[in-house]
């Protein structure tokens, strides 16, 4: 049997294992938190899943506007949720 | 098809048009304003929103400085998608020889009451830490503010239309003077008195106004808070915006409210047409990262031009034009229509209504040109 591997990361600053291949859209929604928040105060998440519409921006090691659903989990990654 | 005559009649929606129509409507006259548009869709959408105090010469200090102190008046009453922000500016200096200029300035403003602050290397750092290392300070101007200028004109225009103008949007304008204008569907407003407010577009309608295109390119990130917390200007500015013949760039950046920054800013005479120029593009973004490198990891989310509407002396046409009684131009402002368009209205309709204007109107009179003409 294929052993699919785990990927330990944060999620804003909580620790989450999710199977290595999974996106960063979906690691936030696994860990049940919002990708980023609109100017009005809207949460927001992935919309088309294919790197257009960047409703799923994140946070990413630091780095602001991500585009979650683009971009593969790794060990030891940190997510937060963007403004 | 004819309606029934107004006293005045305001071709163009623009920021400048809406404060001629809040300001007629103010003092009771009956307005119509015709745009073939909508509401502040040319150069009030593509510029910055930047209310700032020049000194150019004199008449553009007295023209921004009264215009400044009108919006700080109105700004109680400014809805809050028109985000007034009083956040200052920075002439940034990069070298002891615009140290020179900070000097100078900041004893121009001082003599005339406007508040500056003059910062050495550190404080400028302090200020705003994304700056490069190396410059040699700056002159901190704090009544300067920002705002979105489309909503602004929005919000004169809509308080025009409360206190009784009509608004006819979606008409092209084909003649306008001699009591009337005529659209290019036929429809014919009559007025009084008829306003030339149409920006870069004003020579077309009004043949012999001396006013050339002078485009300019835009560019917004994403959001960043607290990258950036004052308008920053180089003081090299004042030379390329000088310019009158070559195309030109200059570090030029706002901060929104949103966290969103306006990269700007890029002047080209002979450039009529409206695409993203990658090139002149290129050389602004260069320049923007010469002076904040940070810029350069950034996202930008759009880019696009504008048409500023440019006069041979870089003042403004405000008052009656000669050769049509009925005639009246408020164009030709440049980079500075968001800034002066409250103070062109006042002063345009102090003119038409007798009353005496707070500053001294000559400066901006559209027959300086002719009586320049005539000393020849």
């Amino acid at each position: 049997m294929h052993m699919c591997s785990q990927i330990t990361m944060t999620v804003n600053g909580a620790p989450i294992v999710v199977p290595s291949g999974t996106t960063v859209a979906v690691a936030m929604a696994i860990a049940g938190q919002i990708c980023r928040t609109s100017v009005s105060g809207e949460p927001r998440g992935p919309l088309c899943g294919m790197g257009i519409c960047f409703e799923c921006r994140v946070v990413i090691d630091g780095k602001p506007h991500r585009p979650g659903c683009q971009i593969l989990c790794k060990q030891g990654m940190d997510v937060k949720t963007d403004e | 098809m004819n309606d029934d005559a107004y006293d005045v009649v305001v071709v163009g929606a623009g920021i400048v048009g809406a404060a001629c129509a809040d300001e007629f409507t103010r003092r009771g006259m009956y307005v119509a304003v015709v745009d073939r548009d909508m509401v502040g869709g040319g150069a009030t959408a593509a510029g910055m929103g930047h209310i700032v105090t020049m000194d150019d010469s004199e008449a553009q200090f007295a023209l921004t400085r009264y215009s400044q102190q009108l919006w700080q008046k109105l700004r109680p009453e400014l809805p809050i998608d028109v985000e007034y922000d009083q956040c200052g500016t920075i002439w940034v200096a990069a070298d002891e020889e615009e140290m020179i200029e900070v000097r100078r300035k900041q004893d121009y403003y001082g003599q005339r009451n406007v508040p500056t602050e003059r910062l050495d290397a550190q404080t400028l750092t302090r200020l705003e830490p994304n700056l490069r290392p190396g410059l040699a300070g700056g002159l901190l101007v704090m009544e300067d503010a920002v705002l979105y200028p489309p909503c602004a004109a929005r919000f004169l225009m809509e308080r025009a239309q409360k206190q009784g103008a009509t608004l006819h949007l979606g008409r092209s304008v084909a003649q306008a003077g001699q009591g009337r204008v005529t659209m290019t569907d036929g429809f014919e407003i009559s007025a009084n008195i008829v306003v030339n407010a149409a920006g870069a577009h004003a020579a077309k309608l009004t043949p012999g106004v001396e006013i050339k295109k002078r485009k300019g390119h835009l560019v917004i990130t994403d959001r960043y808070t607290g990258f950036l917390r004052h308008q920053l200007v180089e003081l090299g500015y004042l030379k390329s915006a000088h310019s009158i013949s070559n195309d030109s760039v200059a570090f030029n950046v706002q901060p929104r409210r949103t966290g969103q920054i306006l990269i700007g800013s890029s002047r080209q005479y002979r450039a009529d047409q409206t695409e993203v120029d990658n090139g002149i593009l290129a050389r602004m973004l260069q320049r923007a990262q010469e002076y904040m490198p940070g810029l350069a990891q950034m996202l930008a989310v759009r880019t696009w031009t504008g048409f500023r509407a440019a006069t041979p002396d870089k003042l403004p046409l405000i008052g009656p034009w000669p050769g049509d009684s009925s005639l009246f131009l408020a164009t030709g402002h440049e980079g500075l229509g968001i800034t002066t368009s409250l103070a062109t209205a006042r002063i345009l309709v102090d003119q038409i209504t007798g009353a005496k204007p707070e500053i001294p109107i000559q400066p901006y009179l559209p027959s300086r040109a002719a009586m320049e003409h005539a000393h020849v």
